[in-house]
């Protein structure tokens, strides 16, 4: 029998494996950030231990940090002590460290593919539950606690049960206008958000294959939105021509070898998975998210469902709570939604790509009266090449705020935050109740969308835009 | 990590499913560098409403928290089962869980004992009634039993005996430390260092 791309990633980083124990699992790349290693140094220090592989860890910092006058030290002291702390012990362990200010500092997700660290194959780890995000490079990435981070730290390894596997077919070509967020929207709202617990879940199938490693990202990025373990898509030319010439990527003969192992790396044509899940990409439309949790979405096109037709009481009472603190009415169309505020960035989508897609739509318009649009990109990097392509100047002659990078308004631990009872259209990750800012409301979109969005001032699309320049 | 064998205590019925780590504490709680104080942020959203359960005076003093479906979903803050235990949470009963919040649960001591949805109902119902009745739950034995009541929990083997036991996960890893020396030395050539740095001459 064959193996799945999940299982030969997970046996070749098999350290020790015992009878009714978890496999003990070695851990390639270790990422860091600010708000979930504090505690994981204290615990180091503690037990006079330390890190055991700087040369696998890497540092920066994304949450807390300010989008606006970053030359300036941090206006917050709680989270100018939480950065500062994360200084001093990259400092004191010798872990490289990407700050505020440094070309490479960025949203973790974003900076690790970005120097080419990101690679198939790979185990990632990180104490944030986005890590999920580097298995669109055929690597096993997911997101661990902080007591977790700090076993990684003094050993490079995590005690981790065998996940069972499941693929994801989405066969077909995605229509104009529908992106990688759609795709894993409607995902998500077809197996709701416990629907991948206790899997390693491979994205497979034509309409995958064709996306560009940004959208591949953004998939992946939502694997846990839906309770996944991990996400992951197979490596192929695509993957390799992204990593090529990265940084870190290998070089000369090491890059052969690690090509020849790439290569490998996908499910047998006789491997079976313990779930499979279908969709066709030919039928999906832009969506966008109605409630509180990701799962909560219908079409762009459709209308906020009535919670009777849950099947579930559960789902009745957590659809009519959800409307309540969304302040929706059923069976309100979804285009009539106004919002306060569009939010383009986040791990899930403030790449490059992602900012020319909202920047091609808000060319020549200009944002809606009594809207504000933040465009946070991902990285300082991709923050650089936006501007040397001159995307910061469409945005800012739509009248949107172009803003310095870091997690911002995703989860809003800076200053970058909804007030109580405003409405966004987002391209983050999570509408939960109070993510963006206590009272805040949520609509996750596209990127296509958000930018649509910000014009009308109701969720909207490109298409909707035509005749309104 | 103390060694946990049973507990006894009052327990509080949370009626809701999806509770995210979001709604556990709320990122703007998470800028502490230490491990307690994160009491404050317990369900901050929720805590205005006097009507909210954990508001609610005949559930005071509870250690045991009765949960809904989905219980941990989302972020992998621990802070979330650090709030859960310096307010004064021993025991999470509920059917499904986040994975991430139920590892790192078993990581910091807080026990997750997993039952059938309608048991968690009949719970529900049971505190409710019988807000001061105390409830033992037995990890030895994998029971929850009060007056009246009497139900078996699933938890793993190796997440009990851990817990069972108090032991350090490090500790136990760095038994077999031979083992990772030798993994490292197997490793090829190819894979990727952050040490020495190299970065993008241009942007």
């Amino acid at each position: 029998m064959g193996k799945t791309l999940s299982e030969k990633v997970w046996d070749d980083h098999v350290v020790r494996t015992a009878d009714g124990e978890p496999d003990l699992l070695f851990i390639d790349l270790h990422l860091v950030h600010e708000v979930t290693s504090p505690q994981a140094f204290d615990g180091l220090r503690q037990a006079g231990r330390g890190v055991r592989r700087p040369d696998l860890t890497l540092a920066t910092e994304d949450h807390n940090t300010p989008t606006l006058n970053i030359d300036q030290p941090i206006a917050d002291p709680v989270s100018r002590i939480q950065v500062d702390t994360l200084r001093r012990n990259a400092r004191e362990f010798g872990i490289r460290i990407h700050s505020l200010g440094d070309l490479d500092q960025g949203i973790v997700h974003i900076i690790g593919p970005q120097l080419g660290l990101t690679q198939p194959g790979l185990t990632v780890v990180c104490g944030d539950s986005h890590t999920s995000t580097h298995g669109a490079f055929g690597a096993i990435a997911f997101g661990i606690g902080t007591s977790e981070v700090e076993h990684v730290l003094a050993t490079q390894t995590l005690p981790q049960a065998r996940p069972k596997t499941m693929a994801v077919n989405v066969n077909g070509e995605l229509p104009a206008g529908v992106t990688a967020k759609d795709i894993v929207l409607a995902l998500i709202a077809k197996v709701g958000t416990g629907g991948g617990q206790g899997y390693i879940v491979e994205y497979r199938g034509s309409a995958i294959e064709a996306l560009s490693m940004e959208g591949r990202m953004t998939i992946c990025n939502m694997s846990i939105e839906w309770g996944a373990k991990a996400g992951m898509i197979a490596p192929d030319d695509t993957t390799f021509a992204y990593l090529k010439g990265r940084p870190h990527a290998p070089e000369g003969a090491d890059w052969d070898a690690a090509l020849a192992y790439w290569r490998t790396l996908r499910s047998d044509p006789e491997a079976v998975f313990d779930a499979e899940v279908d969709l066709d990409a030919s039928q999906l439309t832009p969506y966008v998210t109605w409630g509180t949790n990701p799962g909560q979405g219908v079409p762009l096109g459709a209308a906020v469902p009535d919670p009777e037709i849950f099947a579930e009481e559960g789902d009745r009472t957590a659809a009519t709570k959800a409307l309540e603190y969304m302040a929706l009415k059923p069976g309100q169309r979804m285009r009539d939604i106004h919002v306060d505020t569009v939010f383009l960035g986040s791990c899930t989508n403030g790449r490059i790509e992602d900012l020319r897609a909202a920047a091609g739509v808000i060319k020549g318009h200009h944002v809606a009266d009594n809207v504000r649009m933040l465009v946070v990109p991902g990285s300082a990097r991709v923050r650089l090449q936006a501007e040397s392509e001159g995307l910061d100047v469409v945005f800012k002659e739509a009248g949107a705020e172009w803003r310095a990078a870091g997690c911002s308004m995703c989860l809003g631990m800076n200053p970058d935050q909804l007030a109580p009872g405003e409405r966004a259209a987002s391209t983050s990750n999570r509408n939960f109740e109070g993510r963006q800012g206590k009272g805040g409301r949520t609509h996750l979109v596209s990127p296509l969308v958000a930018a649509a969005t910000a014009v009308t001032g109701t969720l909207s699309s490109p298409a909707d835009l035509s005749g309104s320049r | 990590m103390d060694a946990f064998s049973n507990h006894t205590g009052t327990a509080l019925p949370l009626r809701r499913s999806n509770v995210d780590t979001d709604q556990i504490i709320p990122a703007v709680y998470l800028k502490r560098v230490t491990k307690t104080g994160f009491e404050d942020g317990l369900f901050a959203a929720w805590r205005n409403d006097p009507n909210f359960v954990l508001n609610l005076p005949q559930y005071a003093g509870a250690t045991i928290l009765i949960a809904g479906p989905d219980f941990g979903t989302g972020s992998s803050r621990e802070h979330a089962v650090w709030a859960l235990q310096n307010y004064g949470f021993k025991v999470v009963i509920g059917s499904r869980f986040g994975d991430i919040f139920r590892g790192n649960s078993g990581k910091a001591g807080l026990l997750i004992a997993v039952v059938d949805q309608k048991i968690i109902e009949e719970l529900w119902d049971f505190v409710e009634e019988h807000p001061a009745a105390p409830i033992t739950v037995d990890l030895v034995s994998r029971q929850i039993t009060a007056d009246g009541f009497h139900t078996e929990f699933e938890i793993d083997d190796y997440t009990r005996w851990r817990l069972l036991e108090g032991l350090d996960d490090i500790g136990l890893t760095l038994r077999h430390v031979d083992q990772i020396d030798e993994f490292e030395r197997r490793q090829p050539g190819y894979k990727p260092k952050t040490l020495p740095a190299k970065v993008a001459s241009t942007s």
